[in-house]
C-alpha cells in the first residue's frame, strides 16, 4: 500500500494525498489528444480537479460516484449477497449508468470494479460496453496483491495528463482480486486489453471497446 | 414589586442576506414558475422552473429544488434535482447535492459536495460594443424637460 506520509496533505490536513505517475492515464489521454467535444465518463465522483482538467481540454464530462451508489443500493444487510439480486442490480444500473448507448467516448472507471460481486460485475461491464462508443478507451485500476482481505479504496484526482493524486476513502473488502488472466476474461467482449504494472501494487489497465 | 419574566430563548441565527436579494424561506413550498430580475435566495421547497437570467440564484442549506434552473450565477448550499444553466458560473458547496446536467461558463465543486450528471462548459460570446448615437441625431431626439408631478406650463 502506498505510503501516504511521503506526499502532500490536503488543505484540511486530515486527508493524506498521494501523488503518483500514471502510465495508464497518460496513455488514455494520448489516445484522445487533439480532439475536442468528446464525452468522458468519470466514475470516481465529481471533483474540481477532474472537472477542471477534462472540461479544460474542451470535453464534456459525465460524473458519477459509483461507490456511493453501490453502498446506497446494496449496503443494507449482506453487501455482497445483495449484489446477486436481479432487481437491485437493475436499480443500481438505472441509478448509476443510465446513459444512452454509445454516448461516451471514453471512461475512467478507476478501481470500482473490484468491489462488485460477479453477477453485478458482469452486468456493469456489459452496460459499460454498451454506453461507450466503438474504438473508445476505458481506464480501470486493480490492486495487485492477491493476499489481502481489505484493499484501500481511493479517490482519484487528475493532477495532470500523466499524474494522479490519490486520497484514501476507506479500506474495503474486495469482491474478488484479479490476476491478469481474470482481467482479460472480464473484458473478453472488448477489442483489446493493455496492462501497466506499477510499483505500488496497483495494476492499471487500458481497455479498447 | 412585579416578578421579572424570564427572557425568551435566543432565536437561531438565520443567514443575513444583503439588501436587494429576494428571499423565500425554508417553510415555503412553491410549485410553478419563478422569475426574478434581482438576486434570489431560495431556502424552501420548489418544484417547477426558476429563472434569474441576469442575477444570482442561491439555493440555501434547507432548499430542496426539483426544478429546471436558468440564472447568471448559481450557488448551491442545499439540494437540487434538475438541469441547471448558469451563463457565468455555478458553485456547488460542501454538503450540498446537485443531480442533473449543467451548462455553464465556469464551475466550482467543493470537496464534500455531491454531483451527478453531465457538465458542459460554454464560454459566453464576447460582448458586442454598444452602437454610438451621433450628436445630430441625439438633438433631434431630445425632448423638453418635464418633471413628473409638476403641471406643464
Amino acid at each position: 500500500m502506498p505510503v501516504f506520509a511521503q506526499n502532500s496533505q490536503s488543505a484540511s490536513g486530515r486527508d493524506r494525498v498521494y501523488t503518483r505517475h500514471s502510465n495508464g492515464l497518460e496513455q488514455f489521454f494520448s489516445y484522445i489528444q487533439g480532439e475536442r467535444g468528446l464525452t468522458l465518463l468519470d466514475l470516481s465522483g465529481a471533483s474540481q480537479s477532474n472537472v477542471g482538467f477534462i472540461t479544460g481540454l474542451g470535453h464534456r464530462l459525465y460524473s458519477e460516484d459509483l461507490l456511493e451508489t453501490l453502498d446506497e443500493v446494496f449496503g443494507e444487510g449482506d453487501f455482497f449477497a445483495n449484489q446477486c439480486a436481479p432487481e437491485r442490480i437493475e436499480r443500481f444500473l438505472k441509478q448509476s449508468l443510465n446513459l444512452p448507448e454509445e454516448q461516451c467516448n471514453g471512461a475512467l472507471i478507476w478501481d470500482v470494479l473490484e468491489y462488485l460481486a460477479p453477477p453485478l460485475l458482469k452486468a456493469t461491464v456489459d452496460r459499460l460496453f454498451r454506453i461507450v462508443k466503438p474504438r473508445s478507451y476505458l481506464l480501470a485500476i486493480f490492486h495487485g496483491d492477491d493476499r489481502t482481505e481489505l484493499v484501500p479504496s481511493y479517490s482519484y484526482r487528475i493532477a495532470d495528463a500523466h499524474s494522479l493524486a490519490l486520497s484514501l476513502r476507506r479500506m474495503r473488502p474486495p469482491a474478488q482480486l484479479f490476476n491478469n488472466r481474470a482481467v482479460e476474461r472480464l473484458f473478453e467482449g472488448f477489442e483489446a486489453v493493455k496492462f501497466f504494472l506499477t510499483r505500488d501494487h496497483l495494476r492499471e489497465v487500458i481497455v479498447k471497446r | 414589586m412585579p416578578l421579572a419574566t424570564p427572557a425568551p430563548p435566543p432565536k437561531a441565527q438565520e443567514p443575513e442576506l444583503p439588501r436587494g436579494v429576494a428571499s423565500i424561506g425554508k417553510s415555503v413550498v412553491i410549485k410553478g414558475q419563478i422569475f426574478s430580475r434581482e438576486d434570489l435566495y431560495l431556502d424552501g421547497e420548489i418544484e417547477g422552473t426558476v429563472e434569474v437570467p441576469e442575477n444570482r440564484l442561491t439555493v440555501g442549506p434547507h432548499g430542496k429544488l426539483q426544478a429546471t434552473i436558468r440564472a447568471r450565477e448559481v450557488v448551491v448550499l442545499g439540494a437540487v434535482q434538475g438541469n441547471v444553466e448558469a451563463s457565468e458560473r455555478i458553485d456547488i458547496r460542501k454538503d450540498s447535492k446537485l443531480v442533473g446536467d449543467i451548462k455553464t461558463g465556469r464551475i466550482i465543486i467543493e470537496d464534500g459536495a455531491y454531483f451527478k450528471g453531465s457538465i458542459d462548459i460554454v464560454k459566453a460570446e464576447a460582448a458586442k460594443p454598444a452602437v454610438a448615437v451621433r450628436p445630430a441625431a441625439a438633438e433631434a431626439l431630445a425632448l423638453p424637460a418635464h418633471t413628473v408631478g409638476e403641471p406643464k406650463l
